[in-house]
């Protein structure tokens, strides 16, 4: 290494290195010095001071936890309040037998093993004479057994507490989510001070997405206590700010209507205000009683929910992505419309299957098993949507091409989260070249382009996402973020907007007109529908099926196991001349699209007029 | 140099001219590593109350130190020479690392600190609390000392990398703890004072638009707490007043051995790792605090001393800033603990439970053991 001039003189630097040693060692005496002052003033100066504070803690600081948001539907209907509860609870360090004194409120009261395995799992993330719950919920007579015997059991308490309440148990459990107890990792990662007093947190859905909100402002109060921890005064408070209280916009008339329509199927209904984007429906089935979640769920409980086949706590609404079928296609026309590929008028020859240029399959229409024969010798748009003619979209996916249908059909939301404010939504799968290729490292085969185009194969959508397509096509372009959230404390909240989708008002009538001669025509696939029906409704149903058939097989309902079945769907917007309800309507192994299509009746008529008494047939 | 004087026959030295002791050839500094036991003893003394006397924490505590006395003498037996070659290429791996942990890092409550290799977590600036100080003296042992200008502006780029990549972890902690140690290296190599005046005004001056725009809410809070910790009581405020509760009422004699009523019964929050001084205070009182303190002013001596009597350029820096960073430790420990400055994740040395603090500290007095060790030449 090139040495600078000057040269190292080693006797001046030893001089500078102990005038510097003399000069730190002189710095750390004086802040040795500050720290020895600080400890003196506080353990002999204020002595006294802190000797009485700490003597049996005589003065202590209790946080005052807020109270939790209510929950309104869009009429002021209650659906998550606060209900008061009696809990038994233990301060460990007022205990001096833990063993025995557990052993004593046995004989008082009911105490199962469970309960005592959580409540020492609780004994072990305490606060200091923080009350850890041992029962939750004492009945009248427990409360008046223990008070006769309190007195001999110090550090055992009955605290009044405010939990949270659902009146309305199954019918909104995926819609509004629900509290439970806070865990570890959510006790690692909230805000401490904030949550002192507060044993519950917002697990899902609403009551998780909205938590900040809902939560509000904890409080303190210093209070004077004797020895034995009872409160004798209060020296100074700071009141808790409550949470805010929600006003969502589901209306529960509608909700009820689609739970009860869908009664002990499977399946979703989302129903969204096209005019805000609110969300006045959203149903799972089956549901469950998130009231059995709030002081922590029973394993027996929870095992039963977990382990069923019907997978209850899946709320299919926002995370089930099943294959649209033909309910993409009046997405699609719009989409063949904007590409130039089609125009209203435009027909294609219908012998009743599609075959691909220099291919032998044949891609069936569905009308070909029951008449033999394709819809008409030609088919354009309207009767294409009407009566749901595959081969029309086969030809229109071929000559779009699988990339332009993604970038066309994007615009509707699918193959990505609409986000909603909920938890859990899962995004769909709008496929593309690229899609596959990074999701299955696998080329694009032409033959998926048309099962693509009528919603099979690799597209998948959830419910929601279905709910806010048809949305936007009630609105003619105008988008929204679906949301639930409609107020906070009485103070609305302004809808998000997002980029419209622009085209000519005459494809918007185009689509209209296919999508309301599906109810309304002679030869609508959900005919039906329009029996007595007071206002225009416009629709568009859908199976998907959930096992391939072989070429030349034929699908025989009665033959296939129930879960193999095919799923039933509907979309469906009203009235049509200005549209303030857009549904979507999923039955899982519905057998077809018949399964679904009543629901959106029932629902639809609710929402405009009160009530509906549309028969739902039984066959489902 | 260093290799010309380790070529050099046995003559002219006094001290060469003495057959070794056991201590020297093994490289140990005996009054520090007395001063070390003693201080450890107590810690585990205090320990074992302040963990709610669960003598399976001792017992772990107790492997950490075997561990961080097997670094330190380790440490001692690698040369100051080998130490001098290795610092710029550590310092250049320790960098890569912290780059590492911003890109791939794995971390808590918004902080990105830990890299995960296999099933080993590792927290790499702990290591640079060493290297930074080493990549100094060992960029400024070789120039003409006090460092002239360009060399002071080099050094603090030295310093000024990790300590920024520690920074935006963010870990304002121990980005200052580094930064201090770089920092105490140029002060013990002698930089003017007009230097030192210039950035304590230059600091003051850029504490407002510090505040304004580098420091993260969090930390603004742990600062406004510690001027007026009655606002936020039940959160970081909690602690300081329950830590000095403890500390006051434990007087002048205390309230004796696992006697605390504070610490004992769990008033006290991390009453084992960063607040174990309240436990300390609160049950041994004034006498016990004096004790502690005493025994850290012994160490630092040793320290300071090692370091005059220091052969090179490179052995004296490196052990004055270890001395100094330290006296950083205790100081702030105490500082927070007693509510006389903020909040900062700071252990109280060689006393707090945890590992990964306990053997960078002791690897650090391995170095200075080698520094005390170091072959004389010059006869004083």
């Amino acid at each position: 290494m090139p040495q600078p001039i000057a040269l190292k003189d080693p006797h001046r630097e030893t001089r500078i290195y102990q005038a510097r040693s003399w000069t730190a060692i002189v710095i750390v005496l004086v802040l040795l010095g500050v720290i020895v002052f600080r400890y003196y003033n506080l353990q002999i100066t204020q002595y006294e001071t802190y000797r009485t504070q700490s003597e049996s803690n005589r003065v202590k600081l209790e946080p005052l936890p807020p109270k939790r948001g209510l929950i309104y539907d869009r009429n002021g209907v209650l659906l998550a309040d606060n209900r008061a509860s009696f809990t038994l609870s233990i301060i460990r360090e007022r205990v001096r037998d833990l063993d025995g004194t557990l052993a004593a409120l046995g004989k008082i009261i009911d105490l199962s093993d469970g309960e005592l395995e959580k409540f020492q799992e609780r004994l072990k993330r305490r606060r200091p004479y923080e009350a850890v719950p041992l029962h939750f919920k004492l009945t009248e007579a427990e409360r008046a057994r223990l008070a006769v015997d309190r007195y001999r059991m110090p550090g055992v308490v009955v605290e009044a507490q405010l939990l949270r309440h659902y009146p309305y148990g199954q019918l909104f459990s995926h819609a509004l989510g629900y509290v439970g107890r806070i865990n570890e990792r959510e006790a690692q990662e909230l805000d401490e001070s904030n949550y002192r007093g507060t044993f519950h947190i917002g697990k899902v859905g609403v009551e998780r997405y909205y938590e900040e909100v809902l939560h509000g402002k904890v409080g303190y109060q210093n209070v004077e206590t004797d020895a034995h921890g009872r409160v004798l005064r209060v020296l100074e408070r700071f009141a808790p700010t409550p949470g805010a209280n929600l006003t969502l916009s589901l209306d529960i008339n509608v909700q009820r209507a689609a739970y009860e329509a869908l009664g002990n199927r499977r399946g979703a209904v989302v129903a969204i205000d096209p005019r805000d984007g609110g969300v006045l429906a959203l149903v799972s089935t089956p549901g469950f009683d998130a009231n059995l979640f709030v002081n922590g769920i029973s394993s027996k409980d929870y095992s039963e929910l977990r382990d069923s086949p019907d997978v209850p706590l899946f709320n299919r609404a926002v995370q089930g992505q099943y294959p649209p079928g033909s309910t993409i296609k009046p997405m699609m026309g719009m989409a063949g419309l904007m590409s130039g590929l089609i125009t209203p008028d435009y027909t294609v020859p219908d012998p009743g299957w599609y075959r691909l240029p220099g291919d032998s399959h044949r891609y069936r229409d569905w009308i070909l098993r029951i008449r033999g024969t394709g819809h008409a010798p030609r088919v354009d748009l309207n009767m294409a949507i009407e009566q749901s003619c595959d081969t029309y979209f086969y030809d229109l996916g071929h000559r779009m091409t699988i990339d332009r249908m993604h970038d066309l059909l994007a615009p509707f939301g699918f193959g990505e989260r609409t986000g909603i404010d909920t938890t859990n939504e899962r995004p769909g799968v709008l496929p593309s070249k690229r899609w596959k290729r990074l999701a299955l490292n696998q080329p694009w085969y032409p033959g998926e382009t048309i099962s693509a185009s009528i919603g099979q194969g690799y597209m998948l959508a959830t419910p929601l996402q279905l709910a806010d397509a048809v949305s936007i096509i009630a609105a003619r372009g105008v988008r929204h973020v679906p949301r639930l959230l409609r107020a906070i404390n009485g103070e609305p909240v302004p809808p998000t907007l997002l980029k419209p989708l622009v085209t000519e008002p005459a494809y918007w009538d185009a689509i209209d007109k296919g999508m309301v001669a599906v109810v309304n025509s002679a030869h609508g696939t959900a005919k039906n529908l329009s029996k007595g029906i007071q206002y225009q409704m416009a629709g568009k149903t859908g199976t998907a099926q959930v096992i391939g058939i072989a070429q030349g097989a034929v699908y025989n309902e009665d033959e296939v196991d129930e879960r193999h079945r095919h799923h039933g769907l509907f979309i469906a917007f009203a009235p049509v001349e200005a549209p303030t309800i857009a549904v979507a309507i999923i039955v899982e192994n519905g057998g077809g699209s018949s399964a679904a299509t009543p629901i959106a009746r029932r629902v639809i008529d609710t929402w405009l007029l009160g009530s509906s008494d549309f028969e739902v047939p039984d066959n489902g | 140099m260093a290799d010309y004087v380790r070529q050099m026959p046995h003559h002219g030295s006094a001290d060469l001219a003495r057959r070794p002791s056991a201590a020297q050839r093994l490289h140990i500094d005996v009054p520090l590593l007395l001063l070390l036991l003693a201080l450890t003893a107590y810690g585990l003394f205090v320990l074992y109350s302040a963990s709610g006397q669960d003598f399976g924490a001792v017992v772990r505590q107790g492997r950490y130190y075997l561990v961080a006395y097997v670094v330190m003498l380790l440490g001692a037996q690698i040369s100051l020479q080998r130490y001098a070659r290795w610092a710029p290429w550590l310092y250049v791996a320790g960098v890569c690392v912290l780059v590492a942990v911003m890109l791939f890092g794995v971390g808590a409550k918004g902080a990105q600190r830990w890299l995960q290799i296999g099933g080993f977590r590792f927290q790499p600036s702990e290591i640079m609390k060493l290297v930074v100080p080493m990549a100094v003296a060992c960029f400024l042992a070789d120039r003409t000392l006090p460092p002239r200008f360009l060399y002071i502006a080099g050094s603090l780029g030295i310093v000024a990398v990790p300590a920024a990549l520690i920074l935006q972890q963010p870990d304002l902690g121990t980005a200052l703890l580094i930064a201090a140690s770089g920092l105490f290296v140029l002060f013990m190599a002698g930089i003017g004072w007009r230097y030192i005046f210039g950035a304590v005004v230059a600091a003051a001056a850029s504490a407002w638009p510090a505040w304004m725009f580098v420091l993260q809410e969090y930390q603004k809070q742990r600062i406004l707490t510690m001027l007026n910790p009655e606002s936020d009581k039940l959160g970081a405020g909690w602690n300081i007043i329950q830590s000095k509760t403890a500390i006051g009422s434990g007087g002048w004699a205390g309230k004796g051995w696992l006697m605390g009523t504070q610490s004992q019964l769990d008033f006290l929050p991390e009453s084992h790792t960063d607040f174990i001084i309240a436990v300390l205070a609160e049950e041994f009182g004034l006498r016990g605090v004096l004790t502690l303190l005493t025994l850290y002013a012994l160490i630092l001596w040793r320290g300071f001393v090692i370091g005059m009597h220091a052969q090179t350029s490179f052995g004296r820096m490196m052990a004055g800033s270890l001395t100094l960073t330290f006296f950083v430790y205790v100081f702030v420990n105490m500082g927070m603990v007693a509510g006389l400055l903020p909040v900062v994740g700071v252990p109280l040395p060689l006393v707090s439970a945890g590992g990964t603090a306990l053997v960078t500290l002791m690897a650090g007095f391995g170095i200075l053991m080698a520094v005390s060790t170091e072959k004389r030449m010059v006869v004083h």
